[in-house]
Order: structure tokens, then C-alpha cells, then sequence
């Protein structure tokens, strides 16, 4: 029990259609990890990504988040499809930050903070705001808390991104190519921000194109292609001396 | 600043300070186009004046008058729940026909066929001929259980009901679709990070989407209600003493017809007219957080056009 792994995929497939986007993924990240997924567009980690919060139905194998099967029941050896209200109880519990932000363009800082929180976990109001206050002062926004994101850098919204996530006081982050609409001169600051996470301790699933940043903070890193996972372990192994010639191939491609 | 030749940045040095002061281009055609519309509104205002049948007197008379008065705020009454039940029942629609349940959204798409299908005025009159097919109106359990209430139709369905009933229910089908396209104008992502955050899709909608499909929804909406003041005229058929049935009410005493609608497009202009700059000033507040330039309303470009800066002015 005490080693309970807090993502747990095995032989997961996911199709769109007839395209098959995952075609068998087997993964753990443990309690306090770092996992960087890496891998060519197309090789399936933002849709694996989107499967641990259950935004993609899986169309085979299992899914685990801390122990519990994500988006079904299961009872004797049948499956129950969770209810919508059961379903969003889960995801308040993992923290997502998108590639485009996604911040609620007709509210504040400050307000897209306290959103979830309030509606969600039903938080008194002010102490929401408390606790906003102190995650956008953490990722440096102290300043911007009335400021709507229309007039906010990419970095900057990207860090109001992730404190609204934190908000929910969340056991597992995902980060899907969170530094890749970024102007390069923005991608240290969102960078340093997710650094901090993880020397906090947080659980953390980050898909990256950013290898110095897996080398650096990534305890595993794992690399994709075509909809299985072709290597993973720690970063100087995958990174530094890959052992299969595709991930030989890309690493060539995007170290050159 | 140094030794290097820079014949370019002298030249702009010397001179740049300067106001430039260039003869502007002359534009005659606007000159000729603008004597012809002068010409034909020096026609037309000389008729109206000269012409006694216009009967001016007459409407002075008449604009202020107790019935056409009654009529206008008759004429109000139905626009503003006319609307009010098209907006509810818009958003409901709408929502409806993005539904995953295929026969949920089929009946939004059904109701928006067929109420935009066929017209108001056979609608209006459909209403109020309801009695005819089914004689009384009765609540309790379908297919033949006991009745808890019923009554005559004819009794409940006055003018007013079935203008009501056909106004709204019509206006519903039109905002349906205007809602609609708010919805879909909102990112997809947004949803998702509600989603993501552990909000289910009715929290999704309220809090998130329909705030922000506001400022595609409120431009339409205000021409809706425009529209919708004129429309009510129609109700006239029913014998619903609105603004323009009041006035036929009038003329067809005293044989005035011209002056007496002459008076009822008075009043629709002067109400159009107010609606216009409440849709100006909603526009605004509902543009918040969005650093797009919103488009011109009519109230702006007259604005524009009456007090023009430089550039759209006649040389």
C-alpha cells in the first residue's frame, strides 16, 4: 500500500475514429515523481495526457490515479461508467495546464483563480482569495491579480495557468507542452515555475519539447512514438545513452 | 552623430519637423453626388410641407393622443415579453441542440425547422384560431387519465395569449440559432480547463461559456428586439389593439388614413431609435476583457457621419 503508484497505465489503446492514437501504453509514476513524456507530434502523449483526467475516453486497458480506476467502476469483473458528477469530483483532485493557457478570457487573474475553488469545493470566499493571492504572489503575479488575460504575456498567463490549477489543492500535475506557445524568451519563467513544483515535492506528468529542462528536473523521462512507449528511465539513460534506434533518431533531430 | 555619410537621415533631419501643408486631392464626383441628394431631399421635404394631404395638423393631434398612447405601451408590453420568452427559450434551445442526446438535439433542431419555416402571421393567426382544435385546454394525466383542471380555449386564448404564444415562441427559433453561434464562437479549450478543474457541464455553461458567448449573442439580439417591436405590428390581425390596430381603429372612423400612420411610424422610429443606443451602451459592457474593436452600430456611424474627424469629410 505504501508504495501505491500514483498514475498507473496498463495496455491502454485509444482510437479517434480509425486512427489509432495509442496502441498500448504501459506506465507508472510513482508519489512525488517527475515523468517527461518526450517524443515526435503525433506519437500520442498530449492524448495520453488527456486520458489520466478522463478528457479522452480510453478504448482499452486500464487506467489508475492514485489506486482508483479513472472514469469507470468496477465491481466483481464488470466495468460501470462513472457519473458526470463523479467523474468532475476526480478531476478537481489532478491539476491540468494546456499548451494555450486556456484562461477564462472575461475574468481576472485573480477571479480565474478563484473560481474553481469557490464553485467547486465551495471555498468561503475570502478565503479563496486569500490563498489566490498567495499562489499568484508564488509564481511571481503579485502585481496582476486584477489584470484580465487579454492584457498578460504568454509566460505570465501561463503561470496564472498553473497557480489556478494549484488552487484546487491537486495530488497529481499534468502539463501538456506547456512552454511550446511561447515566445523563447518567456519559456525560463514558466519553466522555473514548474522547477519549483517539483522541488515541493509535487507529482508531476509534463510533456515537453524542452530537453534540457527533462534532463535537469525529470526523474523519468519516457519517450513516445507512434502510439507506444519505446524507452523510459531516468534521464541520463533515455537522454544520454538511448538505447533504440528511433529515440537515437530523434534525439539526433532535436539536440542538432 | 558620426563621420559616416548618411545622405538618407539628413534629408529626413531637415525636414521632418515640418507640418506637411500638400494641396489635398479634389473629389468631384462626391460634389456632384452630394447636390443630387440634396436635390431630391429639397423635393421631398418641399412636397411634405406644401402637400395639405399629409395633414400635418392631424397628426399633431393624434401623436399624443390617449388610444395611440395606449397602444404604444400595448406595443412595448409585447415586445418586452415577447422577447423575454424568445431569450429564455433561446438559450434552452440552444443548448438543447448541442446536446449529446441525439433525440434532444433533434427536437431543438426540429423546433427551430419549423418555427422558422413558416411565417409569423400564420403563426399569429394559428394561435388565435387554437380553439377550433382543441376546444378546451385540460391538465391532468395524458391519454385519457383523470383531469385535474380544464377549461374553454377560447377562454384563455385572448388576442394577447396568442400573440404572446406566437411572438415568443417564434423569436425563440431565431435566438436559438443566435445563441447557438455564441456557444460554438466560444474557444473549445475554455471547456476543457472548466472541465479539468472538476466542473461539470451545466457549471461549465453558466459560469464559463455563456459568459463569454455574451458579446457574440448581444449585438444580434438587440437587432432582434428591434425587429420584434415592428413585428408586433402583425398582431394587428387578431384585433389586438396595439400601436397600429389602434390607429386603423382611428381611421377607420375619421377616413385619416396618411396622418394616422404617419403617427405610428413616429412613435416606431422614436422607439427604435432609444433601443439603438441601449444596444451601444450593452455592447460595451459586455465587450469587457476582450481587446477586439467591436463593429460600428448605427447610433455610432450617425454619430461618425454628423460630426466627422478629417478623413471623411468632403474636399
Amino acid at each position: 500500500m505504501s508504495t501505491q503508484p500514483m498514475v498507473k497505465a496498463e495496455g491502454i489503446h485509444k482510437r479517434f475514429g480509425r486512427l489509432e492514437v495509442l496502441r498500448g501504453i504501459d506506465l507508472t509514476v510513482q508519489a512525488g515523481e517527475v515523468t517527461c513524456l518526450i517524443g515526435p507530434s503525433g506519437s500520442g502523449k498530449s492524448t495520453f495526457l488527456r486520458c489520466i483526467n478522463h478528457l479522452e475516453k480510453i478504448q482499452a486497458g486500464r487506467l489508475w490515479v492514485d489506486g482508483e480506476l479513472v472514469g469507470y467502476r468496477q465491481q466483481g469483473d464488470r466495468l460501470y461508467e462513472l457519473k458526470e458528477s463523479e467523474v468532475a469530483r476526480k478531476r478537481a483532485e489532478i491539476g491540468m495546464v494546456f499548451q494555450h493557457f486556456n484562461l477564462f478570457g472575461h475574468m481576472t487573474a485573480l477571479q480565474n483563480v478563484i473560481e474553481a475553488p469557490c464553485l467547486v469545493k465551495r471555498a468561503k470566499r475570502g478565503e479563496a482569495i486569500t490563498r489566490a493571492t498567495e499562489l499568484l504572489g508564488r509564481v511571481g503575479l503579485a502585481e496582476k491579480l486584477h489584470v484580465y488575460p487579454s492584457q498578460l504575456s504568454g509566460g505570465q498567463k501561463q503561470r496564472v495557468a498553473i497557480a489556478r490549477a494549484l488552487a484546487m489543492e491537486p495530488k497529481l500535475m499534468l502539463f501538456d507542452e506547456p512552454t511550446s506557445a511561447l515566445d523563447p524568451e518567456l519559456v525560463g519563467e514558466v519553466l522555473d515555475v514548474i522547477k519549483g513544483l517539483a522541488a515541493d515535492g509535487m507529482t508531476m506528468l509534463v510533456v515537453t519539447h524542452e530537453m534540457g529542462f527533462a534532463r535537469e528536473v525529470a526523474d523519468t523521462v519516457v519517450f513516445m512514438d507512434d502510439g507506444v512507449v519505446v524507452e523510459s528511465g531516468p534521464p541520463e539513460a533515455v537522454l544520454g545513452n538511448p538505447q533504440h534506434a528511433r529515440t537515437q533518431d530523434f534525439l539526433g533531430k532535436v539536440l542538432a | 552623430m558620426s563621420a559616416a555619410p548618411a545622405p538618407a537621415g539628413d534629408r529626413a533631419g531637415a525636414v521632418s519637423s515640418e507640418e506637411i501643408t500638400a494641396v489635398p486631392v479634389r473629389h468631384p464626383g462626391r460634389w456632384v453626388a452630394g447636390a443630387v441628394i440634396a436635390l431630391v431631399v429639397a423635393i421631398v421635404v418641399h412636397s411634405a410641407v406644401t402637400n395639405p394631404r399629409f395633414g400635418w395638423s392631424t397628426v399633431g393631434d393624434y401623436l399624443f393622443s390617449h388610444r395611440i398612447i395606449h397602444g404604444l405601451l400595448l406595443t412595448l408590453l409585447l415586445t418586452v415579453v415577447a422577447m423575454a420568452i424568445g431569450i429564455v427559450l433561446g438559450v434552452l434551445i440552444a443548448v438543447m441542440r448541442l446536446s449529446p442526446n441525439p433525440l434532444v438535439s433533434g427536437f431543438g433542431g426540429f423546433y427551430v425547422w419549423f418555427l422558422r419555416g413558416t411565417p409569423v402571421l400564420v403563426q399569429i393567426l394559428f394561435w388565435f384560431f387554437i380553439s377550433a382544435l382543441y376546444p378546451t385546454i385540460s391538465i391532468g394525466i395524458p391519454f385519457g387519465g383523470p383531469e385535474a383542471f380544464h377549461f374553454g380555449a377560447n377562454a384563455v386564448i385572448t388576442p394577447f395569449v396568442a400573440a404572446i404564444l406566437a411572438l415568443g415562441l417564434n423569436e425563440g427559433a431565431y435566438m436559438a440559432e443566435i445563441v447557438r453561434a455564441g456557444i460554438l464562437s466560444v474557444d473549445e479549450g475554455q471547456g476543457e480547463a472548466a472541465q479539468s478543474l472538476g466542473m461539470t457541464r451545466l457549471q461549465t455553461m453558466r459560469r464559463i461559456v455563456l459568459p463569454q458567448a455574451m458579446r457574440v449573442i448581444v449585438p444580434p439580439t438587440g437587432n432582434e428586439t428591434i425587429s420584434m417591436l415592428k413585428t408586433t405590428s402583425l398582431v394587428s390581425v387578431v384585433a389586438y389593439t396595439e400601436l397600429l390596430y389602434s390607429a386603423q381603429l382611428i381611421y377607420s372612423v375619421n377616413y385619416q388614413q396618411i396622418p394616422l400612420l404617419i403617427v405610428v411610424s413616429i412613435w416606431y422610429l422614436v422607439v427604435t431609435t432609444i433601443l439603438s443606443i441601449g444596444q451601444y451602451f450593452l455592447e460595451r459592457r459586455f465587450g469587457r476583457g476582450s481587446s477586439r474593436t467591436q463593429r460600428e452600430t448605427l447610433v455610432q456611424r450617425v454619430w461618425r457621419y454628423a460630426f466627422p474627424r478629417h478623413e471623411g469629410g468632403m474636399t
